[in-house]
Parts: structure tokens; C-alpha cells; sequence
């Protein structure tokens, strides 16, 4: 394995580990504060018995998302000290205003967790209610700097060095928006239905009681809205995408020839040798039309590309397959749940649903997963898009397979801890 | 001290504003490193109320204290990039070393307080918890030691000539680096034996965590001793910044008056003023530190002039630090209030 591979592995480790636990570190702090509104509203105790234990969830992921996400400010210099001597002076102000908005959420997750018996009912309350909007403010400042080394902005430079900044240029990007509203909705999402799904599947396998009905209609308030909005959001990502990134987009759509009227394919692997792409369902001007939403416009292939600037075509086009695949059967079970829970109040007394709920409990995390390899992967071979090269950012230190080794039996003992605590949580309800 | 305060731009005031925070991190981060020291060494009878309140105390603070590191961190790469690029090549291995320590530590710890509550995991997850905390202070004072040396900046300009081993090995595992990781231990652990003391309320959990404190007190004079003579060969600037300088001399007056008020108030058992003093005295070695770097962030190829980012990005970056810094005092301020208040509300 060559070092830069290497590096990119140990990245893509340590990112798609911590992308996990950041997501639910959004979402949880709104759920455990909706059930606690919600046991001070209706006085039902089964509303606080739920609000601490996703309390105590909360704490553990978090504590989690936290040391992984310290590993990452890290990596950035241990791994890429190019990008980073490079871009420093214009992702640094983006980060420094995560790195509060992070602190706030720590401060008040803190008071949360251990404030109960100390502070009023509402200074509790509002305490959880900062931890989940710090939260989200978080992912957006971190997603607005991958924004920018998807379509840079707000800078000057010659010789690879940077003549002229202009950090705030460089937050307001022509992705930061879009890709911003899709990872939160990616986090309430994911969140929700994987929350809703568990619970779901003990009302249908185990017991049925009060504590996993409650827990149920609330995890689909906060993630059923999000999945149902996310194909919307997608939808304008990539017609972003399109116009910004068109060799990500060719590459995604496994396009390899410039072509008006492009169809949309569905499945299907790229061959990169041969220059098409095989197995897909094709559904006529299709492409042409979500790209440019006209029935005749011209999506540019692969083809129309030097080939050395292509980033690894078929990787890119199964995840975003399997990422659209995932989020459209969320958005599907998302507004069956929105419709059943319109109609009765409760979803726990349709089977059929509550299956459905349990089947998809993974999904959003998977797409999470998929999606951030079509945005990574997709910006291959370039770390800032046609500016500096992942292979110029990589630290000149040799034997970087021991650091990605011994991280990614790090996190596989991590991941199979953390599955194993919240097992036990999950049991001790039951 | 006269020639940075006339030629102070912004780049020093970040530079100033990063030793701050750094400073912040070692007064409450270090201690919660120094309980998980404490934790290990736990003995005697009331071996499990130590480990007990050592918990308890870290418990609803250790996150946000930890953040003063990921925001010295994102500070170092904003304002002066190239340096950081410079540490993040040179000492990749005892960061990452230390990395491991820090993920070891924080997930131990939350597994120990949130898994089953019995059994062998428990205790294998303290033993973790407890080795990670002795482990990650002397890989952070040994890569501050590294710097201050100058071997950091020595061997950036070799990166492609010379030998792994004299690029990035020898630049940390040296015993000049090594004595400075020993001696974050000791402060770390000396502050949160100080802190401890101050938070039992039991007497006799009080005088255990006193003698800890009186003897790392001593351990600190030593290992500061050690690292002291080490750097008249290893650290020339440093020796010669703290030893003979004006603004040295006074920094040494300011360490040693807080470090015996310390001590005195440690015998007296007033461990309110204890804790103020121990905190001084760990700042005023901080301070020391930074300004025995002056002017250079990588002693001695990279200065906080030269590597400093364009003006623009440190205007924004203080801008933000300011408006930050109105949210974050009195967010701060709550949290040890409502953590340190003896006070319960009934309910």
C-alpha cells in the first residue's frame, strides 16, 4: 500500500467513523429534550424515564464523537500538512467557529447530564436546548469547509502559494448552502429513523409498553420530516454539483460520453477500460433532466476529460447508487409514518409500518456513509477541487501504514464496544 | 518583555491569545488528566473513595475542558499554518501516540461510567482510563519539549536529506523532551492532587489527596530541576530566556512565590488558596514557556512574523475569538458554578 493510499485510508477511516457518532450527536440532544418538554408538559413519568435514557445514550456517543473528532483536528496536520499550510488561513476561520460552537455543546451537554437535581426545570431545559443547536451549528461550520474543497472560493494564488484570502468568500462557497441543509437533514434523518427503527422492532418482536410507543412517535417527529425533505435537498445538490463539479457528476451517473438528452441510469457498473456503463437500468433524458431540469441539455462525460483528472469512476457511482437507493426508501417510510401518525396519533398499531420502521433502522447511517464517499472520493484526484492535489497535500513521513493500521483496529474495538453498551441500554428497557 | 510589547502586531496577539488557551487546557484539562493519574495510584483504605471522587469531579467537566486543546489546535493552523504543518510532519509519532492516549482515556472513562457497573470490565476500563492519563501528559510536554528545543525546526529543513530516524524519531525521543514530558505529568498531577484536596469533603479523603499534593509539589522541583539542566545543552534559548533575562527574572519570582504560598497553604490545610497559588504557579510556568519562544513559534526557522497567516484571516479570527469568547466565559462560568456550588435544589 503506497503512503498516500495510506493516508487516505487512515482519513477515510477516522472521518466515516466520527461522521457516525457527530450525527447522532446532532440529533439526540433534540430527541432527549423533546421527552423531557414533554414529561413537564404532561406530567407522565414514562416521558422522563425515556429523556434519561437517551440522556445516558447521548453521553456515551458524544464522548465518542468528541475524541474521534480531536483525532480529526489533529490528522488534518499528521496527514495533510500541504492542505493544511496551503488552506489554513481560509478553513481555519470556519473551524475556529466550530471549535465554539463544539465548546458550547460540551458546556451545556455537561450541565445536562449532570444538572438535573441542580439547576431549575427551565434553565434545564434550555440547557438542552443549546446543546442541539450548538450541535447543528457545528456540522455546518465543519460542512461549509468540505464545501470549500469541493468549490473553493476566496482566494488568490500563484505558484501554490496564496497571494489574497477572503475566509468569509470561502465559507459562503456555491456548495456551502446546499451541502449544510443535506448533512443535517442526513443527521436528523439517520438519527430518527435508526432511534424510531429500534423501537419499532421491540413493539413488534418484544414487548409492547408505553416507554417504546412514546419513544417511537417522538424518534419520527424529528427523523420522518428530515427523510421526507432529503430527496428535495438532494435533488439541488446535485444540480449543484452539476454545474461546479461536472466530472464528479459524470462520474456519479457513470456518464462517459458528452451527450444531450442524457438518460438517468439506475444500478449498473462502470467500466472504465471499456468507457460505458454496464447493467443500468435507463431511464430516457433522465439525467438531463434532474442535472439542468431541461429535457435536451447537455450533461458533459467523463470522455470530455483529461483522464489522469478522473477520480475512480465506478466507487463513486455504486456509492451514490446505493446513497439514493437508501434515502429514497427512508423518504417512502418517512411519509407512510408522517400519514399514519397524522391519522391516529400513533404509529405503534400498524405492523406493517412498524416492520418497515425496523428495516430501515441502519439505512440512514449506511447512506450517510455513501454519500460522503460520492463527495470525497468524487473530488479525486484534487483534496481543494482544481487547485492543490491530494498527492501534493500528503505528508512527506514514510510508513504511514502503521498510523492507519493501528487506528482502524482502534475504532474497530471502539465501534464493537459501543454496539455492545448500547445493546445493554437498549435491553435494560425491555 | 519591553521588546514584545513594542513590536506586538496581531500575529502576536494570537500567538498570545493561543498560550492562553493552552494555558486554560493545562490548569483544567491537565488536572483531569492528573485525577486519571490519581485514579492509578489510588491506595490505602479509602482506595475506592478516591477513585470515587476523582470520578465524580472529572465527570460533568472533563469534555468541555478538553476542548481548550482542539481550539489551541484550530487556533495554530489558522494563524501561523505553516508551523502547524511543520509540528504535524516532524512529530507525527508522538502525536499520534498521543492521540491514541486521548481516545483511550476519554472512551475509557465513559465506558466505565456508563457500562455494567460490576465484573472485570469495569475494572479493566479504569486500569485504561488510568494509564492513558499518565501516558497522554508526558507525550504533550514531550512534543512542547521537542519544539522549544529547536530539533522540531532543525529537522523541518531536512525532511527529504536526512535519515527517519533523525527526522522523526530523534527530535522527541531525546532526553530533554522526555524530562519536559515528565515534568506535564508532575504539574498535571500535582494540580489535580490540589484540586482534589479543595473538592473532598471528607477530612480524611482530604489529608490523603494533601500528601499527594506535598509530594508532587517536590516531584515538580525535581523534574523542573532535571529539565532546567538539561536545556543549558539541549535548549540553549530556553535556559538563557528563563535564567538571565529580565522578564525570566521576574516570571521566576512570580513561579516561586506561588509555589511556596502553595506549599505553606497545603500545611495549613486552607486548600481554597491552595488552589489559586498551584494554579498561578503552573501559569507562570506556562508563560515562561511561551516567552522563552520569543519571537519564534518553531524555534528557531519559523517566527511568529513569518509564519503568521494574511492579516485578514487574523482579524477574523480575533473578531471571532472576541464575540466567542462573550459566549463562552459566562457558559463557562455556569458550568463551574452549578458543579462546584455545594448547594442541591430540592425537589
Amino acid at each position: 500500500m503506497s503512503d498516500l493510499l495510506a493516508a487516505r485510508t487512515q482519513m477515510a477511516l477516522s472521518l466515516g467513523f466520527h461522521i457516525i457518532f457527530a450525527e447522532i450527536g446532532i440529533a439526540m440532544p433534540l430527541l432527549m429534550v423533546l421527552a423531557e418538554w414533554r414529561w413537564r408538559r404532561t406530567n407522565d413519568e414514562v416521558y422522563l424515564h425515556l429523556a434519561k435514557r437517551w440522556a445516558k445514550g447521548t453521553a456515551i456517543l458524544f464522548a465518542i464523537g468528541a475524541v474521534s473528532g480531536t483525532v480529526l483536528s489533529f490528522e488534518l496536520g499528521l496527514l495533510w500538512p500541504g492542505f493544511m499550510g496551503f488552506a489554513g488561513p481560509i478553513i481555519g476561520i470556519p473551524f475556529s467557529l466550530e471549535g465554539f460552537a463544539f465548546f458550547t455543546e460540551a458546556i451545556f451537554l455537561g450541565i445536562y447530564l449532570y444538572g438535573w437535581e441542580r439547576i431549575s426545570a427551565r434553565a434545564h431545559l434550555a440547557a438542552g436546548l443549546i446543546v442541539a443547536a450548538s450541535g447543528a451549528a457545528s456540522a455546518i461550520f465543519v460542512v461549509m469547509v468540505n464545501a470549500w474543497m469541493n468549490t473553493p472560493t476566496g482566494l488568490t494564488q500563484s505558484h501554490g502559494t496564496l497571494t489574497g484570502v477572503d475566509p468569509i468568500s470561502g465559507m459562503l462557497n456555491p456548495s456551502s448552502f446546499q451541502q449544510c441543509i443535506h448533512m443535517v437533514l442526513a443527521a436528523y434523518a439517520a438519527t430518527g429513523l435508526a432511534v424510531a427503527g429500534l423501537h419499532a422492532g421491540i413493539l413488534v418482536w418484544k414487548r409492547p409498553s408505553a416507554f417504546h410507543k412514546h419513544a417511537l412517535t417522538l424518534a419520527l417527529l424529528v427523523g420522518a420530516p428530515a427523510a421526507v425533505l432529503q430527496p428535495i435537498s438532494g435533488d439541488v445538490s446535485a444540480r449543484v454539483v452539476a454545474l461546479w463539479q461536472p466530472i464528479k457528476l459524470a462520474a456519479l451517473e457513470g456518464q462517459f460520453e458528452t451527450e444531450r438528452g442524457a438518460p438517468l441510469r439506475i444500478g449498473g457498473l462502470p467500466n472504465v477500460d471499456e468507457g460505458r456503463t454496464r447493467g443500468a437500468i435507463e431511464i430516457p433524458h433522465g439525467l438531463s433532466l434532474l442535472a439542468y431540469h431541461e429535457f435536451n441539455s447537455e450533461v458533459r462525460g467523463l470522455a470530455s476529460f483529461p483522464r489522469a483528472l478522473w477520480p475512480p469512476v465506478a466507487v463513486v457511482h455504486v456509492a451514490f447508487q446505493v446513497m439514493v437507493a437508501l434515502g429514497s426508501m427512508m423518504a417512502l417510510v418517512g411519509l407512510w409514518s408522517l400519514v399514519v401518525l397524522w391519522r391516529q396519533h400513533t404509529t405503534a398499531n400498524s405492523r406493517r409500518l412498524l416492520i418497515a420502521l425496523a428495516i430501515v433502522t441502519p439505512f440512514g447511517f449506511i447512506a450517510t456513509e455513501a454519500g460522503w464517499t460520492v463527495t470525497e472520493v468524487g473530488r479525486q484526484p484534487w483534496v481543494i477541487q482544481g487547485i492543490l492535489k491530494t498527492s501534493d497535500a500528503v505528508t512527506p513521513m514514510p510508513g504511514l501504514v502503521v498510523p492507519m493500521t493501528l487506528f482502524a483496529v482502534l475504532y474497530a474495538v471502539l465501534a464493537a464496544i459501543v454496539v455492545v453498551l448500547m445493546r445493554g441500554l437498549v435491553r435494560e428497557t425491555q | 518583555m519591553s521588546d514584545i510589547l513594542s513590536t506586538a502586531g496581531k500575529p502576536e496577539v494570537v500567538a498570545g491569545i493561543i498560550v492562553l488557551a493552552l494555558n486554560a487546557y493545562v490548569l483544567m484539562g491537565g488536572a483531569d488528566y492528573g485525577g486519571g493519574v490519581w485514579d492509578l495510584f489510588a491506595s490505602g483504605p479509602r482506595r475506592d473513595a478516591q477513585r470515587e471522587l476523582i470520578a465524580n469531579t472529572i465527570a460533568p467537566i472533563w469534555e468541555a475542558n478538553h476542548v481548550w486543546l482542539i481550539v489551541v489546535v484550530v487556533m495554530l493552523f489558522t494563524g501561523f499554518p505553516a508551523a502547524f504543518a511543520t509540528v504535524g510532519i516532524v512529530m507525527h509519532v508522538p502525536l499520534t501516540l498521543m492521540l491514541l492516549g486521548i481516545v483511550l482515556r476519554g472512551s475509557s472513562f465513559v465506558f466505565r461510567s456508563y457500562g455494567s457497573q460490576t465484573g472485570p470490565s469495569r475494572r479493566w476500563w479504569g486500569t485504561t482510563f488510568a494509564i492513558a492519563s499518565v501516558i497522554t501528559p508526558v507525550l504533550l510536554g514531550d512534543v512542547i519539549g521537542a519544539i522549544t528545543s529547536g530539533a522540531v525546526g532543525f529537522a523541518s529543513n531536512r525532511i527529504s536529506t536526512a535519515s527517519f530516524a533523525s527526522v522523526y524519531i530523534e527530535p522527541w525521543l531525546a532526553a530533554f523532551p522526555l524530562s519536559v514530558g515528565a515534568f506535564a505529568l508532575a504539574l498535571f498531577a500535582f494540580l489535580a492532587a490540589v484540586y482534589l484536596a479543595h473538592a473532598a469533603h471528607d477530612a480524611e479523603l482530604q489529608e490523603d489527596f494533601r500528601k499527594r499534593a506535598l509530594v508532587m509539589a517536590s516531584a515538580v522541583l525535581v523534574t523542573a530541576t532535571v529539565a532546567m539542566l538539561l536545556s543549558s545543552s539541549a535548549a540553549p534559548r530556553v535556559m538563557e530566556g528563563v535564567m538571565f533575562s529580565g522578564w525570566g527574572i521576574l516570571i521566576h519570582v512570580a513561579t516561586g512565590t506561588s509555589a511556596v504560598t502553595a506549599i505553606v497553604m497545603l500545611w495549613k490545610r486552607n486548600y481554597a488558596i491552595a488552589r489559586y497559588a498551584a494554579a498561578a504557579q503552573v501559569s507562570c510556568i506556562v508563560w515562561g514557556w511561551a516567552f522563552s519562544q520569543y519571537p519564534y513559534v518553531i524555534p528557531t526557522t519559523l517566527t511568529i512574523h513569518d509564519s503568521a497567516a494574511p492579516e485578514i484571516t487574523l482579524d477574523l479570527l480575533l473578531t471571532g475569538l472576541g464575540v466567542g469568547a462573550l459566549v463562552l466565559i459566562p457558559s463557562l462560568w455556569y458550568l463551574f458554578r452549578t458543579f462546584t456550588a455545594r448547594r442541591r435544589l430540592t425537589r
